[in-house]
């Protein structure tokens, strides 16, 4: 097989070249290359976040696994004999131990704590982020559905990654931590009382916890998620990356630079950036820093106890849930023939029900909108946001409704800093989670309404020079300066679809599921901004002055007095 | 079709008619025309710019030797202010050894290398030709395996295999014990001594001055086998209070001792320690979730997401003096769950 | 009535008048800080608190009554003891500056003479807690990681582990430690300030308290060990930070990347 054309068997001249034509012999490196060499790859900024969550989960599984070198997931008791005079001869786990000999007695360990907490707030933001620039450009239509599932599942496993890992050096802000996750499990109807003595391996805090979670946190949770960055990447490279739309931009091509070299070195050379930003943040800020929290205990806790952000809307909604409203306990005792069963909704239905409407509607956004639009083709030129107002409003309500609840979980710190009554806080914020959201989705559809308008002024206007011209029979005009035609069409070329009416199906009877779908059609679209024609803009010529475009409105207004 | 006017009003034009969008389109102007840069036309620029590369590149061998110096120049002599200095200068080396390289390229292959945009061609992701070879094969594989010949095979091997998954969620059976009743019950009991938390000494009633609260564990918990599962119910707060502010329900009345009370400490919420005692409003309020509960009213619930109000325990005094507990939590502790009742 | 008001004059009413007032402060004092024994009061001379009366009728009696018997806008300051006085005035919560869920500290409106003449004249209506002497202050030999622990147990759910402060209910909050002096913190412990519980030498021993300011003092002077504390506010503030911080530097260099070179 390795016989050329000529019959002859090529034969590398260098040493290098010896060795990679043994790879590529072995591997077949030359299929590779050819494939992925000169690959093309848009490039946007929006586009670098999925890059920054790669690579900080790169910089997590380095600086993990240093930790893992030096850490002690044992919850036996021991006494602490290391250098940090405030903790000396307190009695703790072995796990809190070992975390502190990390931050206090291992050369650099405190580095690698810090660099790894950091990149684990970073890791999810920036799959959040990610998430959020797919969603707000459109970037999950079809063909892309799957993979869009598969982020959601990734979001899902990073933050209990981050969960995982929060608990393990068994501090006292960790135990709470654990303690309500405790409280929260119990809460589940019949089988939570189980759940909660398998988690625990008997009753809480028990002292298997620490190292159950050890093995999801440094086995199982990573692994899946490469498994699936792994899948994830594979059909970035079937699909092709998305592009904006503009000129030479088509649904048919892509456009952008060669991976070598050009798209290797920005990627490449990012990694370092985003490695070097994480060392210079730990190099310069405490991140939890469990000396301060003591080891846990189940009497003690410390004021501001909270988890991470990405866990923040969950502690969140349990804060804003009533327990008692208006006199109705959440809490029922149902009455079986077995006996009476208590049911906990406060606790139950903050953690189930904020989370379920989020990731349901996150999973199931690109089915809803096919089903909207009936516009099943692939996509694979981008949404400006602006140019899709109603789903960009989604995405904002969703955003609101994170933030007001992760505000919620820090109700207390919000009452002391803006020294306001934290049960005030907690009485606005109840409103806010219901009516942030339905503020958000009109505010954010306008604006983006109101900046497609903008882009249409701009098309058939011109651009506003800022420069005042006074016309010989007196009238001042702004000149308005025509965009040229690569801009312009980056500002026409978009799809603005119309609100389509319930067709009937074949009997020439209308369905129920085919009038809902037209009236979320409705919903969606009958506020729409259209692109600019080439006739209107011809119109819109023909009223100009020589040279330059006035605005219209100026010209009728002044005209008219 | 409804077609509500959403632009300003004098200007119709902004509002989209019907069947009037896309049927008009502007032309595809095409990529735009490459525009040269500075180091493409300028020698000295491109000098310039290799230059600047290789200084990046040099900031990151000092950043690396700025590691070296903090991590074997700088001992550990176990206080914070050295700890701190080590953490800056591993931090701020590998900053800049990691921002020297990564600048470094990325600035090379912005200025240095051709910056020429590329189009390249979508391919249909599944071309119909592969879909009828792929359906040809599976259908080939099916047929010669004979699943669907032999529905003995096919649901024989179905029952195993579903059956086979069991044994898999059953060998974790061992993860813990089954809860049985052991929520209900705590280490207090009548006659066991309120002690502080943690040292264990036993507390007088004399001691307990209005104003004051203690926090508690019952005696003999610091030589108990589960110290920390124990201390996770068994947890009090203990506080004093000008008797006539309580106002016992029946039944109540003498579980407290001359204004001193006894409640649990776990939340009823999801189990955080309700720790804060305010002496003047006697609430008591719990910092993970703001639980808010009335020591007047019976620790009943006056804000916030529990729905119960704390338990409360009853106690007495001793020959000694000492305050004791008269009997267990007369309901479980902490937060509720299914079998709670 | 019309007997009693005859009465009044004579002259043993005073003696009378006297010993009730003995008995009532006895009794208060019995039940409200029979913990505290007596302690070694510091001694105040009878200028003092003649002072000291001046003082409080001028500035204090407005709320606290005539003779510190309370009114309706403050407690009754009989047998809260000097040390009470000394962290309020002390620490400029007193005066008040208004009604509010709780008096904040501003700057100190009196001089450390004039706080000692006002607590001499609370101290002299009746015995409660003494102004914290040197011995009582001494941190020599005192074991901060015991310390640590008592704060953990008894003041951390309200003040935050690293001592930051935290909210209570409707507006009020614990304040935080930071910068507070060792008299000042031994001084609310034994006093319970505002809706601090109070922490009398039968809870938590003056050997104890010393414990608690010396951990106080020790991770005040440390500073955080691995860069700025971000206000040890814990994970909502590290949230924040690398949503601000850490993704704004990333998304400049996300741009600066993409950005064509000129």
């Amino acid at each position: 097989m390795s016989s050329s054309a000529t019959g002859q068997p090529y034969q590398p001249k260098t040493s290098v070249g010896k060795i990679t034509n043994f790879v590529d012999t072995r591997v077949g490196g030359s299929a590779i290359v050819k494939e992925f060499g000169r690959k093309i790859f848009p490039d946007h900024w929006t586009f670098m976040f999925g890059e920054v969550a790669l690579y900080s989960f790169v910089i997590l599984l380095l600086s993990g696994t240093f930790l893992t070198f030096f850490f002690d997931p044992s919850m036996a008791e021991t006494h602490y004999d290391g250098s940090y005079v405030p903790l000396r001869g307190i009695e703790m786990s072995m796990a809190y131990a070992s975390s502190l000999d990390i931050s206090f007695d291992i050369r650099g360990g405190l580095f690698m704590r810090q660099v790894h907490h950091w990149s684990a707030l970073l890791f999810v933001a920036a799959v959040s982020v990610h998430m959020l620039r797919v969603f707000f450009t459109g970037a999950f239509r079809r063909p892309r559905e799957l993979n869009w599932v598969i982020g959601g599942v990734l979001l899902i496993l990073a933050m209990a990654a981050g969960f995982t890992g929060y608990s393990l050096p068994d501090d006292l802000l960790s135990g709470n931590g654990l303690r309500i996750i405790d409280g929260v499990v119990k809460s589940i109807p019949v089988v939570g009382t189980y759940i909660s003595f398998f988690l625990f391996g008997g009753e809480f805090p028990g002292t298997v916890i620490i190292p159950r979670l050890y093995v999801l946190h440094i086995l199982l949770i990573p692994a899946m998620i490469l498994l699936l960055i792994a899948i994830h990447l594979f059909l970035v490279v079937v699909h092709k990356h998305t592009q904006f739309p503009g000129p030479g931009r088509t649904n048919d091509n892509v456009v952008g630079f060669p991976v070598g070299p050009v798209y290797a070195a920005k990627a490449g050379g990012f990694f370092f950036i985003v490695f070097g930003i994480i060392a210079a943040i730990s190099a310069a800020f405490t991140i939890n820093p469990i000396w301060n929290y003591g080891p846990y205990d189940p009497s003690p806790v410390s004021a501001g106890t909270q988890p991470d952000w990405y866990i923040g809307w969950v502690d969140g909604a349990l804060r804003l849930m009533p327990g008692v409203l208006a006199g109705f306990p959440f809490e029922w005792n149902i009455p079986f023939p077995w006996g009476t069963n208590t049911l906990s909704l406060n606790v139950l239905f903050p953690a189930l029900v904020p989370a379920g409407i989020v990731f349901t509607l996150l999973f199931a956004w690109p089915w809803i909108e096919a089903w909207v639009t009936k516009d099943r083709r692939e996509k694979h030129l981008l949404d400006r946001p602006r140019n899709a107002p109603t789903r960009t409003g989604v995405g904002v309500a969703g955003v609101v409704f994170y933030c007001v609840m992760w505000a919620a979980a820090s109700s207390d710190l919000i009452a002391t800093h803006f020294m306001v009554s934290l049960n005030d806080v907690t009485y606005w914020l109840r409103a806010l989670v219901i009516f942030g959201p339905i503020i958000g989705f009109v505010v954010a559809r306008r604006i983006a309404l109101a900046l497609q308008r903008k882009d249409r002024e701009i098309v058939l206007h011109g651009r506003e020079t800022g420069r005042i011209v006074r016309l010989p029979h007196g009238e001042f005009i702004e000149v308005h300066e025509p965009v040229d035609e690569y801009k312009r069409y980056k500002l026409v070329n978009f799809d603005s679809p119309e609100a389509l009416t319930a067709q009937p199906d074949v009997n020439g009877h209308v369905p129920k599921g085919e009038k809902r779908r037209a009236w979320a059609s409705k919903f969606f679209f009958e506020d729409r901004v259209a692109p600019v024609t080439p006739a209107e803009l011809e119109e819109a010529h023909s009223h100009g002055h020589h040279g330059e475009v006035a605005s219209e409105h100026d010209k009728a207004a002044i005209s008219s007095h | 079709m409804a077609d509500h006017s959403h632009g300003s009003p004098d200007d119709a034009v902004t509002v989209a008619k019907p069947g009037q969008g896309g049927v008009q389109k502007f032309q595809d102007p095409g990529l735009p025309p490459h525009r040269p840069r500075l180091a493409d036309v300028d020698p000295r620029a491109e000098k310039r710019a290799e230059r600047q590369v290789g200084v990046l590149f040099l900031i990151s061998i000092f950043g690396t030797l700025l590691f070296f110096f903090g991590y074997f120049f700088i001992p550990l002599d176990q206080t914070i202010g050295t700890l701190r200095l080590q953490n800056l200068l591993l931090g701020l080396g590998t900053a800049f050894a990691m921002l020297g390289i990564g600048v470094g390229i990325v600035h090379w292959a912005k200025t240095l290398m051709p910056d020429h945009e590329i189009a390249e061609d979508r391919h249909e992701i599944r071309p119909e030709a592969d879909r009828a070879d792929a359906e040809k094969i599976v259908g080939d594989i099916l047929e010669e395996s004979g699943i669907k010949r032999r529905p003995l095979i096919r649901n024989t091997l179905l029952g195993a295999g579903i059956l086979a998954i069991f044994p898999a969620i059953a060998i974790f059976r061992d993860l813990g014990p089954l809860p049985g009743d052991v929520l209900r019950q705590t280490m207090w009991d009548d006659g066991v001594r309120l002690t502080r938390d943690p040292s264990g000494t036993p507390i007088k009633a004399s001691d307990v001055t209005i104003g004051s609260a203690f926090h508690v564990i019952p005696e003999g918990l610091n030589e108990a086998e589960h110290k920390l599962e124990e201390k996770a119910k068994a947890v009090v707060l203990l506080m004093r209070l000008n008797p006539e502010s309580l106002n016992p329900s029946p039944g109540r009345e003498d579980w407290g001792y001359d204004g001193i009370v006894a409640y649990s400490k776990i939340c009823t919420h999801v189990g955080c320690p309700v720790a804060l005692y305010e002496q003047q409003t006697h609430h008591l309020l719990c910092p993970c979730h703001q639980s808010t509960f009335d020591l007047t009213q019976e620790c009943k619930v006056i804000f916030g997401p529990a729905a119960r109000p704390l338990p409360q325990l009853p106690i007495s005094v001793d020959e000694e003096g000492y305050l004791v507990a008269t009997s267990d939590f007369q309901e479980p502790v902490g937060p509720s769950y299914w079998e709670r009742g | 009535m019309k007997a009693l008001s005859q009465k009044r004059r004579h002259p043993l009413a005073a003696i009378a008048l006297l010993l009730m007032g003995l008995l009532l402060t006895g009794g208060i004092y019995a039940v409200a800080s029979n913990a505290n024994e007596a302690k070694a009061q510091t001694a105040f001379s009878a200028n003092d608190i003649e002072e000291g009366e001046k003082l409080f009728v001028a500035n204090c009696a407005t709320c606290h009554g005539m003779g510190a018997a309370g009114t309706e806008d403050g407690p009754s300051l009989i047998g809260v003891g000097a040390a009470a006085v000394d962290f309020q005035v002390g620490t400029g919560r007193m005066p008040l500056q208004m009604q509010g869920p709780q008096a904040l500290q501003k700057p100190v409106q009196f001089t450390e003479e004039q706080t000692q003449q006002m607590s001499a004249y609370v101290a002299s209506l009746g015995a409660g807690p003494a102004i914290p002497g040197e011995e009582e202050l001494d941190l020599e030999g005192a074991d901060p990681a015991a310390g640590g622990e008592l704060f953990r147990v008894n003041c951390a759910m309200c003040h935050n582990a690293a001592a930051a402060g935290g909210a209570l209910t409707r507006g009020k909050f614990a304040p935080t430690l930071e910068g507070v002096t060792d008299k000042h913190i031994y001084e609310a412990m034994v006093t319970g300030p505002q809706n601090m519980p109070v922490f009398n030498d039968a809870n938590i021993t003056p050997e104890d308290k010393q414990d608690i300011i010396a951990f106080l003092n020790i991770i005040e002077e440390q500073g955080s060990p691995g860069g700025a504390d971000l206000g040890s506010l814990g994970p909502v503030s590290e949230g924040l930070f690398i949503w601000v911080a850490g993704l704004g530097v990333i998304i400049a260099f996300t741009v600066w990347l993409t950005s064509r070179s000129s």
